[in-house]
């Protein structure tokens, strides 16, 4: 069993990219969604993801999040192989208990919130910890009274999921997934699915987390003022492939690739 | 009227053996049902297997046979003799079990896929994920059919009375072969099986309504006994968003 390179501390490759993907190719029956794709995130860095839906962004997403596996290629977080795990003569395929612990590490909010409806608020944002992280339910509480204190929803606590806004709802998800600490935080398109008028709550509530932690995100989104603000660097997909990669002042200031213009037009146009 | 008011004492008791085979069936049932029911939504190829060859088995059996077969045939074959009640209990249990196994693991498998990506988000082991994120959101779905079967348990008790069980079928055959009153003897009955009926029925009607309520979906169709007594309006299916 390959467990003893999972301890923490002694992470091999520590230092170097906390994320990279390496010619990691995903497949959907005949339908190739992620080409030989090679990118590195660093710790802390927030990279935002940009294209035309189908490029691959929100499967990049899953991939990490293990809600998908890789066709090939590897993914690394932290040197740790998420994708696979160290066996005998190479790499293996990794299984539940090796995802399990590499995953501890990353948290991730959905379009859709999915917040588990036959929970309270409260229940939502403590049963990760308490039965994942194994936290005492009264640090659990204390975590969760406080992380909704910082969404702005402290008084909701005891309510029930169904009551609440879709805004309330997604502020809700960052609550619990930020209850897990996560060293990496994916957002998949969060606002997309809220009313116009309930999305800057939400974006406000990233911003400060942006502004006052350094925890890595990985940010899927069609808001590209939110994405100007708050990333370090912008990459933009197209069938697959990185198309361009730059600083956000770059990408949407003075684009190089003629399919980011086209891109960019279309959606500012819309915005 | 007279006629069953002086039998009334003879007829609940034999409605209490009906009760008590019911109610004693339905939870072997439900056991064997949340059993049988997850290990087919498993990935484990052994434990589908398992749960199919359960299924496939005590629904092709009638419980009729099979009763008899535990009756009868068991101790011929072993040096054991069951109960004729037990035997009932065991048979019913078992086919109706078979049943139940189905309506769970379809409602398992029609818990949305985003909810179990969220539990995978949130790193919660399999055992964890399936107690308390998906049994809690199936079992609000498995209600309205779990009810049906046990209405169906109910009223399939009525075979003990085949094998020298005092239930109430066999009341009224006893009261009617003593009296000739056949009318009279299983109207009296059809009633007593229809006040259970009305009885189960309410009891699971209250289980839905306390389910639908913690998955944040208001009861709908009024409130007090009588709403409970109607079933619920047919709603659109699916998330507490």
């Amino acid at each position: 069993m390959p467990q003893s390179d999972l301890l923490p501390g002694g992470a091999p490759g520590a230092g170097g990219p906390l994320i990279r993907f390496d010619g990691v190719v995903k497949r959907f029956g005949a339908n190739t969604v992620l080409d030989e794709l090679d990118f590195t995130v660093d710790a802390g860095e927030r990279v935002t993801l940009i294209g035309p839906s189908g490029s691959g962004k929100t499967t990049i997403l899953r991939l990490l999040m293990t809600l998908e596996k890789v066709t090939g290629g590897v993914i690394w977080v932290n040197g740790e192989p998420l994708s696979h795990m160290r066996g005998k003569g190479g790499l293996v395929r990794a299984g539940e208990k090796h995802q399990r612990e590499v995953r501890k590490r990353i948290g991730m909010v959905f379009q859709q919130f999915n917040l588990f409806p036959n929970m309270t608020v409260r229940q939502n944002v403590t049963e990760g910890p308490i039965h994942s992280l194994g936290v005492s339910r009264d640090e659990a509480n204390q975590r969760a009274e406080e992380l909704l204190d910082l969404v702005g929803l402290g008084e909701k606590i005891d309510a029930h999921p169904t009551r609440l806004s879709g805004g309330q709802q997604q502020r809700v998800a960052i609550a619990r997934a930020l209850a897990m600490r996560p060293e990496i935080l994916l957002l998949d398109e969060v606002t997309s699915a809220l009313d116009p008028e309930l999305v800057s709550g939400v974006l406000d509530v990233l911003r400060g987390i942006a502004e006052s932690t350094d925890i890595t995100m990985l940010c899927v989104t069609h808001e590209m003022h939110f994405a100007r603000d708050v990333s370090h660097r912008v990459l933009m997909f197209d069938q697959g492939k990185i198309v361009e990669e730059g600083p956000p002042e770059q990408i949407f200031g003075d684009p190089r690739e003629e399919r980011t213009r086209t891109f960019l037009h279309a959606v500012l146009d819309h915005g | 009227m007279e006629f069953f008011i002086d039998r009334f004492p003879l007829y609940l008791s034999g409605a209490g053996v009906t009760l008590t085979i019911t109610l004693i069936g339905a939870a072997l049932a439900f056991v064997l049902a949340m059993a049988v029911g997850v290990l087919g939504t498993m990935r484990n190829p052994v434990a589908r297997g398992v749960a199919t060859f359960y299924t496939e088995t005590f629904r092709g059996i009638a419980a009729l046979v099979l009763m008899y077969w535990m009756a009868f045939a068991i101790p011929q074959l072993t040096p054991y003799e069951f109960d004729p009640m037990f035997a009932a209990i065991l048979a019913l249990g078992l086919n109706i079990g078979a049943y139940g196994a189905e309506v769970v693991r379809g409602a398992v498998n029609a818990v949305p896929r985003a909810q179990i990506e969220a539990t995978i988000a949130l790193n919660m082991s399999w055992a964890r994920r399936t107690w308390s994120v998906v049994l809690p959101q199936a079992w609000a779905q498995m209600l309205p059919t779990f009810g049906n079967l046990v209405i169906e348990l109910m009223k399939a008790t009525a075979i003990v009375s085949l094998i020298g069980v005092t239930d109430l079928t066999r009341v009224a055959q006893e009261q009617r072969s003593a009296t000739g009153e056949t009318i009279l003897a299983f109207s009296s009955a059809l009633v007593m099986y229809f006040v259970i009926a009305q009885a189960l029925i309410l009891g699971v009607r209250l289980l839905e309504r306390r389910a639908n309520r913690r998955l944040g979906r208001a009861p709908e169709g009024g409130s007090g006994l009588l709403a409970l007594l109607r079933p619920p309006p047919v709603t659109a299916t699916g998330g507490g968003r």
